[in-house]
């Protein structure tokens, strides 16, 4: 059956406080951290962007299983903060991997769910039988323009997928999805930084694709909440997960160990693959998890985990850094050092 | 350097392949296809290098090109690969981390770019291996 032969997570090691973003803006800082339940977030460092961070990623999977790499014959990497406008992050990963020539490849944008959509997009070439191994990323190096509300929360980090049939070590037992044209948040081509509808665009937008995405999946399986050992939200702040998986009846332990949102910030494109790779990182054989992604324009990807006994003994997780183990060791920036490691004040 | 250079060097740069002599056992970084101990009788074969190494010397740069100006002072040093070859690379760390012997690991990283509008070199640098 269809699943996640191995994984990768990678988490850049500099962090800035929401705190000193807030005394920068003369801005009111425990209320910022109380209202979006986040405290600080990941930067990445001069030298690195979605393409290291998706590399990084998908060679942490590699190293916890010995898959034939000649075998691997799609990569796609969701992102909204591809390197390029014009060539793809996916060629970069297939050539670092040592997945090339012989692979397909494309990049995908989704606003934050890009990284779940090439995990579908992998399944059906699996399932299908056209090829033997895909690789999905979801990687970003968010960005929110200085002083916006935004920039309390855009982060950066990744998380790779090697999706196949024999012996996975979670059997994807179904997904499904809910989309509709509805314009919460938005880019521009050529401009720097997002818009978003503000405040109020929360109920169209994350609440009614990943809750209507989440009951549809539930739905389909004859499932309850209670059924589920672990589930994993899309996690643009702590509060939005946490209230959507309330009124579906999850509970706070439940959405706990992939609730990284607090202590990351926001990884769009990397933000449900990394709580999910946190959650990987403990799972048992028999866990079942549930995952429901969003991406702003809008639409939200669902996904039924089943954890299978290869998790002990196909893959050696202690052979790539855990998601908790890179949360972990962080280095804090000042703004004036952070501003220099996104860019914005051109020196 | 051009696009086509440094196009030629992806392997080498991505995945740290160079090339080891079967006759006398040395190996090379970058990769050479003369072996100049053997010589005629050398015989080439690319490896893979682990990515795994230390600190031979280093140096910390205070003034940098405008390309690396944003990230000085920064770690310039010579590593001992642990399957034998040298090379001069970034290591990713503080200044004050750094010393002889350090071991270190590869990443994958960012190494330059031809402007805003150019080409994105991407390649090979070194982090404390903890
Ligand atoms: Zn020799
Ligand atoms: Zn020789």
């Amino acid at each position: 059956m269809v699943g996640i032969i191995t994984y990768g997570a990678y988490i850049p090691r500099y962090r800035i406080k929401v705190e000193e973003i807030a005394r920068v803006w003369g801005a009111n800082a425990a209320e910022i951290s109380g209202g979006l339940g986040v405290f600080e977030k990941a930067v990445p460092d001069y030298d690195e962007n979605t393409a290291t961070f998706a590399v990084e990623a998908a060679r942490a999977a590699l190293a916890r299983r010995s898959v034939d790499v000649s075998e691997i014959r799609a990569v796609y990497v969701g992102s909204e903060s591809h390197p390029y406008a014009v060539k793809p992050t996916a060629v970069t990963v297939g050539e670092a991997i040592g997945a090339t020539p012989v692979m397909t490849a494309a990049d995908y944008e989704f606003a934050c769910k890009a990284g779940t959509a090439a995990i579908q997009t992998s399944m059906g070439l699996v399932a299908s039988g056209m090829m033997k191994y895909a690789v999905a990323v979801g990687a970003d190096t968010a960005q929110g323009a200085p002083g916006d509300a935004l920039e309390y929360t855009a982060a950066a980090g990744g998380a790779a997928y090697v999706i196949g049939n024999d012996d996975p070590i979670a059997e994807i037992n179904e997904t499904c999805s809910f989309t509709s044209d509805t314009p919460d948040f938005w880019r521009r081509e050529g401009e720097d930084y997002p818009r978003h509808g503000g405040r109020f665009s929360g109920e169209p937008g994350y609440f009614k694709h990943v809750e209507s995405a989440a009951k549809m999946m539930m739905e389909r399986r004859g499932t309850r909440p209670s059924d589920y050992d672990y589930a994993v939200f899309h996690q643009p702040n702590a509060k939005f997960p946490q209230k959507a998986a309330k009124s579906l009846g999850f509970t706070a332990e439940q959405i706990k160990p992939g609730l990284l949102v607090p202590r990351l910030g926001n990884t769009y494109s990397g933000a449900v693959p990394l709580g999910l790779a946190a959650v990987l990182d403990i799972a048992k054989p028999g866990d079942r998890i549930f995952v429901t992604s969003y991406g702003s324009g809008a639409g939200s990807d669902s996904f039924d985990i089943t954890v299978t006994e290869a998790i002990l003994d196909k893959i050696d997780r202690s052979r790539a850094p855990s998601v908790e183990s890179m949360l972990n060791k962080k280095k804090y920036l000042d703004y004036a050092v952070y501003a220099r490691h996104k860019g914005k004040i051109k020196v | 350097m051009t696009v086509a250079r440094f196009w030629r060097r992806i392997p080498q740069r991505y995945n740290l392949i160079g090339t080891k002599c079967e006759t006398c056992g040395h190996v090379f970084f970058p990769p050479r296809a003369f072996c100049p101990h053997c010589r005629r009788g050398g015989d080439l074969h690319e490896i893979q290098f682990s990515g795994k190494g230390k600190v031979l010397t280093f140096s910390i740069v205070h003034s940098a090109s405008d390309q690396y100006a944003e990230q000085k002072p920064y770690v310039l040093a010579i590593i001992e690969l642990e399957e034998g070859a040298r090379m001069t690379t970034h290591i990713v760390c503080e200044p004050d981390e750094v010393y002889i012997g350090m071991p270190v690991k590869s990443v994958f990283r960012v190494l330059d770019a031809e402007g805003a509008d150019g080409v994105i070199h991407y390649g090979t640098k070194f982090v404390p291996d903890e």
